[in-house]
């Protein structure tokens, strides 16, 4: 721990969070200020994590990356790519300018995340500033650590309300060595049965993504990553297309549906209505199609059903409805992105005291904000 | 023995009888007369866990049938303010369920139930006092396995490896618990139940079941836990590598990773570790390698197939002296049964041996063993190493006889320097053992004041009056402040940041 660093970078962000403290201001964290539309409304003065950008260490053998909060994404990835390894929960950039930081501070994560685990599970550790100014470290970059409570993976998804992030140290995997993808016309209902089915079986199933036209009973079109050694995804090609009737896509059409369908390009993610939400749903493998009210026909499944993109009517009532049926399947649901028309000011999360047995997790999360920043300089409340 | 954490130093003897009685007499109504034990004769079981250097009695021992109950006893100790240790199989290596003198110990062993399996969403939810083995046995015939595999599965229980964060000989392909466990339910040391994670991929708000994992027994205690099971690979075989030279032995190991494979196992033993293991198990282990290494490859016989060419591959090029691939399931577990006898054929060896757990990067792992073997003259005493290559998690086992209290703490302090030389090249002090009592000390060497402060603000965030487990895994400033005084070297105080006493 020290309060004067000697890199000008960090030296800043201290003297900006030890006067906010003192001025009892509020700082919203930005990177590349591609997710800011991400979580509740968050107008407070910037501090711009931009300026400590770089790669610490990378050594490909160690399976594991150090980077400044600050480093593009885009920058990460491309080191990694000459290394033939990846960040294999493929967190969206959502644009250029995405940074690492930035990334972790979303927690979200892409189509491998069903496969490989959400970015929180690639975590090691952290370096951060505090709402103190305290340059703290925590975890390591080592796969095995169990030193002090795991503080580093509290950082993930906390979206700039706990502490800044400095640097991370996260593990990477070596790209599969063979990859191909199957499409098929199938119900909703069917598309889940099998994907559940495969997943508990030893086949290299890395992705699913099924685009529905109707909400009843009406076919989409599924798609199904196969990564993995090549022997292994050329058994898995014959055995799953002839269940679902499936056919192989051309590699390269299939990377760009991958990409697209990660960074939310596709065609069915356009034209969000003014007056319309993207609603996100996180539920368990067991929940079935849901019916939704006042939504568009266009439904996006993704994570063998456990991730859900719904365009529907963006007023506050169907946002309880839509969290209602969540939780009540056992999931919660968020606000994603909203219609130039929706306010801002709407919550965009379902809340720890909606789901059951979490209401006294809020006063834990409360003591646990204040312990890292007990003036406030990171209660930005985008996050609840 | 032990400073204490939290607690005052002793009252008198009467004292102690009597917040015994008042304990014993509050909790009597809420559990039947076999779920509490407070004579001597019935508690000394639980005067350590696996770590049996340690010891202290407790006040009482509750072993609770529901979570009812569970909730009760906590909602009672913590009125009385009387500190709570939970406890699960008692298989833990740090000394993590180690008993407070003036406190309850809250066994998990009774809720034992397996509560409910799903094969299609591939989930077991179970009682915290489960085995981890127990689980996989359960799934067995739905194809599934629940992967950690702790050395211990046999004993240790699925409430134990939440709080440890248990891995074992399969993490580096198929994780940790905190990657295997969906969500934890829990009670607070105030009796609240509470739910962490949960069946769906995340949940709202912080990530709070990931700060749960490896608490070590501190923040909730656990009494029910939802496990994610995976398909049971078809197929597993195992190269066995000799070496002449741990150098590259070691080097092999960062050749295979740096090729792209992630092994289902990759375990190395030493020499000492081959001769003693091969006395007992007779594998057919080459007694002559300077190092041997386990490399697993499992999936479907076509992935097995490919895999094993390719690292057969790269460990030949690493200059391996020689190469065995396992010919069928028996081969495989009579190669595999060396490195999961290691600790009793130490016990062979030596009347004690004590197990450390640091973790270190790959490429330091010759190194260390080569600093290890300079220890091993300066402290009279032999050490076996075995450990978890693929991911760096080194497990010494130093030899001693416990009889010879002069032993011991050599064995102490070689235990010490380890780890200190682990944190030096970049590692920690425990890969999944847990700090519990036995490491709290090197806590101070491997954090700051900063950090050991944020790590009582997140325990106060669950236990504010610092109840639960309150002596083990985050020192206080007092206590680091002790431990530099007896370590001043070189005319240096380490952290001369703090406030001497």
């Amino acid at each position: 721990m020290s309060f004067s660093s000697s890199n000008p970078a960090i030296k800043s962000f201290q003297e900006q969070i030890l006067n906010a403290a003192n001025s009892k201001q509020t700082l919203s964290i930005q990177g590349g200020g591609t997710k800011s539309w991400y979580g509740n409304t968050n107008q407070h003065t910037k501090l711009d994590a931009r300026t400590y950008s770089g790669i610490l260490e990378y050594q490909p053998e160690e399976l594991v990356i150090t980077a400044c909060a600050g480093t593009p994404l885009k920058e990460i990835e491309a080191v990694l790519h000459e290394k033939n390894q990846v960040l294999a929960c493929e967190p969206p950039h959502f644009g250029a300018d995405a940074t690492f930081g930035g990334a972790i501070a979303a927690g979200l994560s892409g189509p491998g995340r069903i496969s490989v685990g959400n970015f929180r599970d690639f975590v090691l550790g952290v370096r951060i500033l505090d709402g103190k100014g305290q340059d703290l470290s925590f975890g390591g970059k080592v796969m095995k650590n169990v030193a002090g409570y795991d503080v580093s993976r509290l950082l993930p998804g906390s979206l700039g309300t706990l502490s800044l992030l400095l640097e991370a140290s996260v593990k990477v995997l070596p790209k599969p060595a063979a990859t191909a993808t199957l499409r098929c016309q199938i119900s909703q209902a069917q598309a889940l049965k099998f994907l559940n089915e495969w997943a508990g079986q030893p086949l290299p199933l890395s992705a699913s993504c099924w685009i529905g036209k109707g909400m009843g009973g009406g076919d989409g079109e599924l798609s199904i990553r196969l990564a993995g050694a090549a022997a292994a995804v050329q058994a898995a090609i014959p055995l799953m297309s002839s269940l679902v009737l499936a056919n192989e896509v051309d590699p390269q059409i299939a990377q760009m549906f991958w990409n697209d369908l990660r960074e939310q390009k596709l065609p069915v993610f356009d034209h969000l209505g003014s007056d319309q939400t993207l609603y996100r749903l996180a539920l368990p493998a067991a929940c079935g199609p849901l019916n939704i009210p006042n939504a568009d026909p266009e439904i996006v499944l993704e994570w063998h059903g456990q991730q859900r993109w719904i365009k529907a009517s963006g007023d506050a009532a169907t946002f309880e409805a839509i969290k209602k049926l969540a939780t009540a399947n056992g999931g919660h649901a968020t606000r994603f992105k909203q219609g130039s028309n929706i306010d801002p000011s709407f919550e965009r999360f379902t809340l720890l005291s909606e789901q059951a047995h979490s209401k006294a997790l809020e006063l834990v999360q409360a003591r646990l904000r204040s312990a890292f920043d007990p003036a406030g300089v990171f209660a930005t409340s985008r996050l609840p | 023995m032990i400073p204490m954490n939290m607690v005052t130093p002793p009252p008198d003897l009467a004292a102690i009888s009597a917040l015994q009685s008042k304990l014993v007499s509050s909790l009597r109504p809420i559990l039947p007369d076999h779920a509490l034990l407070w004579e001597p004769e019935d508690t000394i079981p639980y005067e350590c866990d696996g770590l049996a250097a340690y010891r202290r009695m407790p006040l009482a021992v509750a072993l609770p049938e529901t979570e009812e109950q569970v909730a009760q006893i906590l909602k009672i100790c913590f009125e009385m303010q009387i500190p709570v240790v939970p406890r699960g199989s008692g298989t833990g290596l740090s000394g993590g369920a180690m008993p407070i003198s003036q406190g309850l110990v809250l066994s998990l062993a009774k809720l034992k139930k397996i509560v409910s399996i799903d094969p299609f969403t591939r989930t077991a939810v179970v009682q915290p006092g489960v085995r981890n083995l127990a689980i996989s046995e359960a799934v067995a015939h739905h194809g599934l396995y629940y992967a950690p595999d702790p050395s211990s599965q046999i004993a240790c229980s699925i409430g134990g490896n939440v709080n440890e964060n248990s891995g074992g000989v399969h993490c580096l392909k198929y994780g940790l618990t905190l990657h295997n466990v969906l969500r934890v339910r829990g009670v607070l040391m105030n009796g609240e139940i509470v739910e962490f994670g949960s069946l769906a991929p995340d949940s709202p708000g912080l990530d709070l079941l990931a700060i749960m994992m490896g608490s070590e027994g501190m923040l909730a205690v656990v009494t029910e836990v939802t496990v994610k099971l995976i398909a049971k690979p078809k197929l597993a075989r195992v190269i066995m590598a000799s070496f002449d030279d741990i150098e590259k032995g070691g080097n092999a190991v960062a050749a295979i990773i740096a090729a792209g494979i992630i092994p289902a196992g990759l375990e190395m033993m030493d020499k000492a570790t081959t001769r003693a293991v091969e006395e007992f198990v007779h594998a057919g282990y080459d007694l002559e390698a300077t190092a041997i290494l386990l490399c697993e490859s499992d999936g479907t016989p076509e992935e097995v197939a490919e895999e094993i060419a390719r690292m057969t591959k790269v460990l030949e090029e690493s200059g391996a002296s020689g190469i065995r691939i396992s010919k069928d399931e028996a081969e495989r577990l009579k190669f595999w049964s060396g490195r999961k006898n290691a600790f009793p054929a130490a016990g062979r060896l030596a009347a004690d041996y004590y197990c450390m757990d640091g973790t270190i990067p790959r490429r330091h792992i010759a190194t260390l063993l080569k600093r290890i073997q300079g220890m091993e003259i300066k402290y009279g005493l032999g050490c076996l190493n075995v450990f978890h290559a693929g991911d760096g998690n080194m497990h010494p086992l130093i030899l001693f006889n416990g009889a010879d209290q002069d032993e011991w703490h050599r064995a102490e302090d070689f235990g010490t320097e380890i780890l200190e030389a682990c944190v030096e090249l970049g590692g920690t002090i425990t890969g999944e053992h847990g700090v519990g009592i036995e490491k709290i000390n090197s806590m101070c060497v491997q954090f700051g004041e900063g950090e050991r402060e944020s790590f009582w603000g997140v325990k106060s965030a669950f236990d504010p009056e610092k109840l639960l487990n309150p002596d083990k895994a985050i020192p206080t400033l007092n206590r680091c402040a002790e431990y530099g005084r007896m370590r001043i070297s070189g005319g240096k105080l380490p952290h001369p940041d703090l406030e001497r006493f």
